[in-house]
Formats: C-alpha cells, sequence, structure tokens
C-alpha cells in the first residue's frame, strides 16, 4: 500500500523535472500528482493490492463520523443539562468487539467516547469487551449499539481494505 | 460591508459561540449528579467549545492576515486526540477506585 503512494509521489516528482522550469513550481506538482493518481489507478491490480485512495477516502469518511458525533452528542448533553427536569437513568452496559489490534480499538474508543451519550469506562485486560456508561440506558442504548457496528465497518474498511 | 469583514463576522460569532458552549458544560459539570454523568459534560461539549474557539481563531487569521496558522491546525488534531482519552482516564480510575471501595459492585 505505502508502495503505491510512494510511486505516486515518484511520478509528481518527476513530472516537475520533465516540465524544466526555471523554479519549483507547486501546480507543476499537483498535475503531476494527479497524473500519477489516475496511471496508478489503472495499474493497481498489478501490485496485488487494492487502491490506495479507497483507505484515503475511509479516512476522510472517519473524521467526517467524527465531527458529525462530535456535534450531536454536544447538543444532546447540552439538552440534559440545561433542562434538568428531562428525566435519565444513567447505567452501564458491555459490549463485546470483533475488532483484534490496539489500533483498531483504540481508535473505536475515541469514537464511542463521543458518541451521542455514552462514555467508555474500561477496557478489559483481554482487550475486546467495552464497559459502556450511558445516559440514559433504556433509550440510548440501541442507538450507541447500531452506531457501533457503523464505526466498526469503517475502521475495519481503513485498517484491512 | 467587504468580503473579509463577513467571514471575520463568522469567526467572531465562532468563538463566541465557544465560549458559550463552554459555559453550559461547566454548569454541567457542576450540577450534574455523579462523576459519570459529569464527565459526560466534561468530555463532549468541552472538546466542542476548544474546537469551536480554535477554528474560528484560524479562519480570522486566515481572512484577516491572510496567515494560514500551523499551529492552530495542530492544535485541533491534538485536541481530537487527547481530550476523549482524558475523559477516559479519569471515569476509569473512578470506576476503579469505586470497585475498591465497595467490593459487592
Amino acid at each position: 500500500m505505502p508502495v503505491q503512494f510512494l510511486l505516486n509521489l515518484l511520478i509528481a516528482v518527476l513530472w516537475v523535472f520533465l516540465k524544466d522550469a526555471d523554479t519549483f513550481e507547486f501546480p507543476d506538482f499537483v498535475t503531476g500528482f494527479l497524473i500519477g493518481i489516475v496511471i496508478i489507478f489503472f495499474m493497481h491490480r498489478f501490485f496485488g493490492t487494492p487502491f490506495y485512495l479507497i483507505r484515503a477516502f475511509a479516512m476522510v469518511r472517519l473524521l467526517w463520523i467524527f465531527n458529525y458525533e462530535l456535534w450531536t452528542s454536544s447538543l444532546l448533553i447540552m439538552k440534559q443539562i440545561l433542562l434538568p427536569n428531562t428525566s435519565f437513568e444513567p447505567g452501564v452496559f458491555t459490549y463485546e468487539t470483533k475488532l483484534k489490534t490496539d489500533w483498531e480499538i483504540t481508535a473505536l474508543a475515541l469514537l464511542l467516547m463521543l458518541t451521542p451519550g455514552s462514555v467508555v469506562l474500561r477496557i478489559s485486560p483481554s482487550g475486546n469487551e467495552f464497559l459502556i456508561h450511558a445516559m440514559d440506558v433504556k433509550e440510548t442504548k440501541p442507538l450507541v449499539l447500531k452506531s457501533i457496528q457503523v464505526y466498526e465497518s469503517i475502521i475495519l474498511e481503513v485498517t484491512r481494505p | 460591508m467587504t468580503e473579509n469583514e463577513i467571514v471575520e463576522l463568522l469567526a467572531a460569532f465562532m468563538v463566541l459561540l465557544g465560549g458559550i458552549v463552554a459555559i453550559i458544560s461547566a454548569y454541567g459539570i457542576i450540577t450534574l449528579p455523579d462523576v459519570y454523568t459529569r464527565s459526560h459534560a466534561g468530555t463532549k461539549s468541552s472538546t466542542l467549545a476548544v474546537l469551536l474557539a480554535l477554528t474560528g481563531v484560524f479562519i480570522y487569521f486566515w481572512s484577516a492576515e491572510n496567515y494560514i496558522s500551523i499551529r492552530l491546525v495542530l492544535g485541533i488534531v491534538f485536541l481530537y486526540l487527547t481530550a476523549p482519552v482524558a475523559g477516559h482516564l479519569i471515569c476509569r480510575a473512578a470506576y476503579h477506585s469505586e470497585e475498591t471501595k465497595d467490593p459487592e459492585q
């Protein structure tokens, strides 16, 4: 996967040299990079690995979801703070994840901290059981479980496409 | 009103919004009943507050002085990485101390 990115950079640098301008021009570099993307897109099956930009797009999507969850959860918590007579009962539940490596579990824990109405209390020493505290167990538990599924699939897309 | 002024007004509004969110989150940390629910307020909305303020400052410098501040971008990135971790550590410490205090739970 990194080989494809390095090759793309190499094509961009080559393009800058072939243009033979007096100084380094950033627009030349960008056009070279775009041409490199096209070339590598058509050649990527010879590398035996998926096209590297797919992974980059998955990362952008992960970042977007991160932001979206931050906004919605902040709005929810502000509502719960400012309208104290809304009744909620805090509680704890566990979730067992399919993810394996340390990076994946860390990313999932970061995302869960920012999901509406959930905070990760502890991760079991084996690393696959999350203990999650919910602001309003009855209401948010199904929502949290549903969003965990989405996060898991996107994190998997990023780490092993 | 020129285009730059409108963008600067937007940036100022973002900083103001960040301040309001920070006040609400601080109020939540005081009023909510226990450690865990307080950490909900401490992690989510205060992250958003600092994020809004930093983004507002970034936009202001970009539009007013035509200066893209890499340090502000780095601040935003590290805020994303560290704020949830800090919240998680506080929760974890609270959970473990509670566990040792009361073995029945």
